[in-house]
């Protein structure tokens, strides 16, 4: 073995995974661990495989993933907290042959964004809606959010969360699914190489109903927040599994009549 | 020649449109014209009042104090505009609900009982038109012809029909208006 | 469409001449005094005549942030609405002057603070010429004073924003959006084509990504931001300044006003001048930038001037900025909705000119 040089593996013969040629050289500034980078991943090979570059316009919130438009190689617009929707609104109504997706934390989705998110829906925008749900705000330091789960402790909710006081976490999804102009709801997780797969073809449908005009594609990541939760990677991936999933269960919860 | 007009009375008396009127046929005849109405839900004691003014020249103010002519529907408009008619201007009122008529010596005064002929007539729709008429008798600003394509102009075509009727009505308000000072 | 004389509402104007300048969007939410525009725009359906986007949003906030997006996309979008409704748009027009975006907002002002009144009041022009959201910024400010210029000003602005890449305003009010008046419609324009270098339209193969952000974290970046911003404003001052002067070769004293009170004190003027009191008047067109250089020159040639305002008192402060102390500055104003007459602004010059 100790023969084997640097060059004698960097063959093409030996490539099993290629970076997508739409993710930037930026170096992320995302956590160690964070949901985030493989969501932006994900959804970059969708739009590469699906040749959508040149008529593709993205919406970033304001949250973690507010600096998404250096890692994508896509036109992006940047929103204000909570607004995206109401601009990829604008954007599909006026150039409706372009795929048009927002990609929005708890925060910005679920509670400053309620109305906006809510009413796209129910107008039936055909854009999709990219929910990265960890239960937190991660970017201003690990605060309650929406979908903080009961008992949860965050910044703002030091003696964990109290639903008398504080309200029970938001289900998005299903609020959403309830909406007749939703076609597509969908929820899923990227801490497993199954699920990372099964996100990029909810993606891919989500791209084909767009193309189709069958209405508002929401799909929700629920994720991992290492450094708000205060875990490492590996015991935060595993508190999700624990305690998120079976509040947020994974899977379609509406999909659109074939 | 500039005139300065303001026509008040309940909402529902038609007294919007019938100063829509004249600001449409003022524009046929090519005079420059406008229309201030008041708006929202009346917090003055149930009136709604326009402000219409017809002019060879270009309008300053649409908003004004003292008026030319005051055309006056109900009692609270009489008390509210009496007095701002200009010292030698002229005030046109309908009897009908009037408790206290005016008292000014310094105004050219005229009566028309238009809701009490529309409503013999059956005519209750026409009201404001009536009215109209005995305005143009006595301040003859608005040629009828002009006033017919205003309406045309200004109404939907489907009411177009009702052109002639409203034609009557001010005919007949042209006879029925009486000076009383 | 060719060429037409209506008799209209400057909100009905307003909505008119948005199809007719080519407009690609609206996005508005009802409120008095200026829920016309929206009725008209849906009534007129130009979604089928001209492809003209109309949507009644969910929120001020959410209209004028369809209106961020729209812009962003090199489109011709704009949004409406009186005092209570602006402030909840500050956000968004923060956003937008901050990505440098063009856009059109029209103003329909009611009297305030708070919920205040449905009548005609001029109590936004702090909110409108100095900035109105966060951070350092301007609007072109547009102030008409009838139903032709509720018109004309559609395309104006228009022109000015996409020319500045910087959010234009209309600061009307409640009087010259109900009232009607004769107006010279133009004749339909075709909604432009173009694709805008810097807009958010689909990367293609031959240029780097467009990004629209008003974010920058880096404050030595930020700072230089705001150098360039400041330089674009600098050039609005030089090149967009508009008035319009009423007798002012021979004037003694003048009055300053816009929109519904400058014609207010047109009337009022008339009035003076009959009884030999030699007054001017100058209307500011646009109120960001503001005429401070004519003014100035005419702080020379009169004993004083009189700023006429429906507000307790702020376009006053840019005629005092203006003359910088080289004259006497007074106010008259009205508020709550009231509108003074003329008779009571010339007795106020009177009381004015006796010092």
């Amino acid at each position: 073995m100790a023969d084997i040089t640097f060059n004698d593996i960097i063959k093409p013969e030996n490539l099993t995974y290629k970076k997508s040629r739409l993710m930037t050289d930026n170096v992320m500034h995302y956590c160690p661990g964070c949901g985030h980078s493989t969501a932006h991943r994900v959804l970059a090979e969708v739009i590469e495989e699906e040749d959508l570059q040149s008529r593709t316009v993205g919406i970033t919130p304001v949250g973690c993933s507010v600096l998404m438009y250096n890692y994508i190689d896509v036109d992006f617009q940047e929103a204000a907290h909570g607004r995206a929707p109401a601009l990829a609104t604008a954007v599909k109504r006026l150039m409706p042959d372009k795929f048009v997706f927002t990609y929005q934390g708890d925060g910005d989705l679920a509670a400053i964004g309620t109305a906006e998110t809510i009413h796209t829906c129910n107008r039936g925008e055909n854009i999709l809606i990219l929910f990265i749900n960890n239960g937190i705000y991660g970017m201003t330091g690990g605060q309650m959010a929406p979908t903080t789960l009961e008992g949860m402790k965050s910044s703002t909710s030091p003696y964990g969360r109290d639903i008398a006081t504080m309200g029970s976490p938001v289900k998005m999804a299903d609020i959403v699914a309830m909406l007749p102009g939703t076609c597509f709801v969908t929820r899923h997780s990227v801490n497993t190489a199954g699920g990372v797969r099964k996100l990029k073809r909810a993606i891919k449908k989500a791209v084909q109903y767009q193309n189709e005009k069958r209405g508002t594609c929401f799909i929700e990541v629920v994720s991992n927040c290492p450094s708000g939760w205060k875990m490492t990677p590996v015991e935060s991936n595993k508190w999700m599994e624990e305690n998120m999933f079976p509040f947020y269960p994974l899977g379609d919860i509406k999909v659109p009549a074939e | 020649m500039t005139e300065e007009i303001v026509i008040a009375g309940f909402g529902g008396q038609g007294v919007l449109s019938m100063g829509k009127i004249m600001a449409y046929s003022g524009m046929m005849q090519d005079m420059e014209v406008s229309w201030m109405p008041s708006y929202g839900p009346e917090m003055r004691g149930g009136t709604a009042n326009v402000n219409v003014i017809l002019s060879d020249e270009r309008i300053s103010s649409p908003i004004l104090r003292s008026f030319d002519t005051a055309i006056i529907l109900n009692q609270q408009s009489m008390d509210k505009f009496e007095q701002s008619v200009k010292p030698g201007g002229t005030l046109i009122y309908d009897g009908n609900g009037i408790t206290r008529h005016p008292e000014r010596k310094d105004i050219t005064i005229y009566r028309i009982d238009a809701a009490e002929e529309a409503s013999k007539l059956k005519m209750i729709k026409m009201f404001n038109m009536f009215v109209m008429g005995g305005f143009m008798k006595v301040k003859p600003i608005l040629k009828t012809e002009y006033v017919i394509k205003g309406l045309k102009k200004s109404l939907p075509e489907r009411y177009h029909h009702m052109i002639p009727m409203n034609e009557d009505a001010i005919k007949r308000g042209m006879d029925l208006i009486k000076q009383v000072q | 469409m060719e060429k037409e004389l209506r008799l209209m509402k400057g909100n009905e104007a307003v909505a008119e001449a948005a199809i007719r300048a080519g407009a690609d969007g609206y996005f508005g939410y009802p409120i008095t005094p200026q829920s016309e525009i929206l009725e008209y725009l849906m009534e007129a359906n130009p979604q089928v005549t001209t492809g003209m986007v109309v949507l009644q949003a969910e929120s001020e906030v959410a209209a004028i942030n369809m209106v961020y997006g729209g812009a962003a996309c090199g489109k011709k979008v704009m949004t409406s609405s009186s005092s209570p409704g602006i402030s909840l748009k500050q956000e968004g027009i923060t956003y937008i002057a901050g990505a440098e975006l063009p856009c059109l907002i029209v103003n329909v002002v009611r009297g305030g603070p708070g919920l205040g009144t449905i009548q005609p009041a001029q109590s936004d022009y702090f909110q409108a010429t100095k900035g109105g959201g966060h951070g350092d910024y301007h609007l072109i400010v547009l102030a008409p004073s009838s139903v032709q210029e509720m018109a004309d000003f559609v395309e104006l602005a228009f022109d000015l924003a996409f020319k500045y890449r910087n959010p234009t305003m209309i600061l009307s009010d409640g009087a010259i959006g109900q009232m009607m008046e004769k107006v010279w419609l133009k004749p339909q324009k075709k909604r432009s084509e173009e694709i805008l270098p810097w807009a958010t339209t689909g990367k293609p193969a031959t240029r780097e990504r467009n990004i629209i952000t008003s974010l920058d974290l880096d404050p030595a970046r930020q700072e230089k931001f705001n150098h360039k911003l400041i330089a674009k404003y600098r050039e609005i001052e030089e090149n967009e300044v508009r008035f319009e002067e009423f007798m002012t070769e021979d004037a003694e004293y003048l009055f300053v006003a816009y929109g519904t009170s400058a014609r207010i004190c047109q009337k009022a003027l008339q009035l003076a001048r009959d009884e030999g009191i030699k007054a001017g008047l100058l209307r500011p067109i646009t109120l960001f930038p503001y005429p401070k250089k004519r003014l100035n020159e005419l702080a020379d040639t009169v004993k004083g001037m009189l700023a006429v305002e429906m507000s307790a008192g702020q376009m006053v402060e840019d005629v005092m900025l203006s003359v910088n102390g080289k004259t006497r500055v007074s106010h008259y104003g009205r508020m709550g909705g009231m509108i003074p007459t003329p008779e009571e602004v010339l007795e106020n010059m009177k009381s004015f000119i006796k010092g």
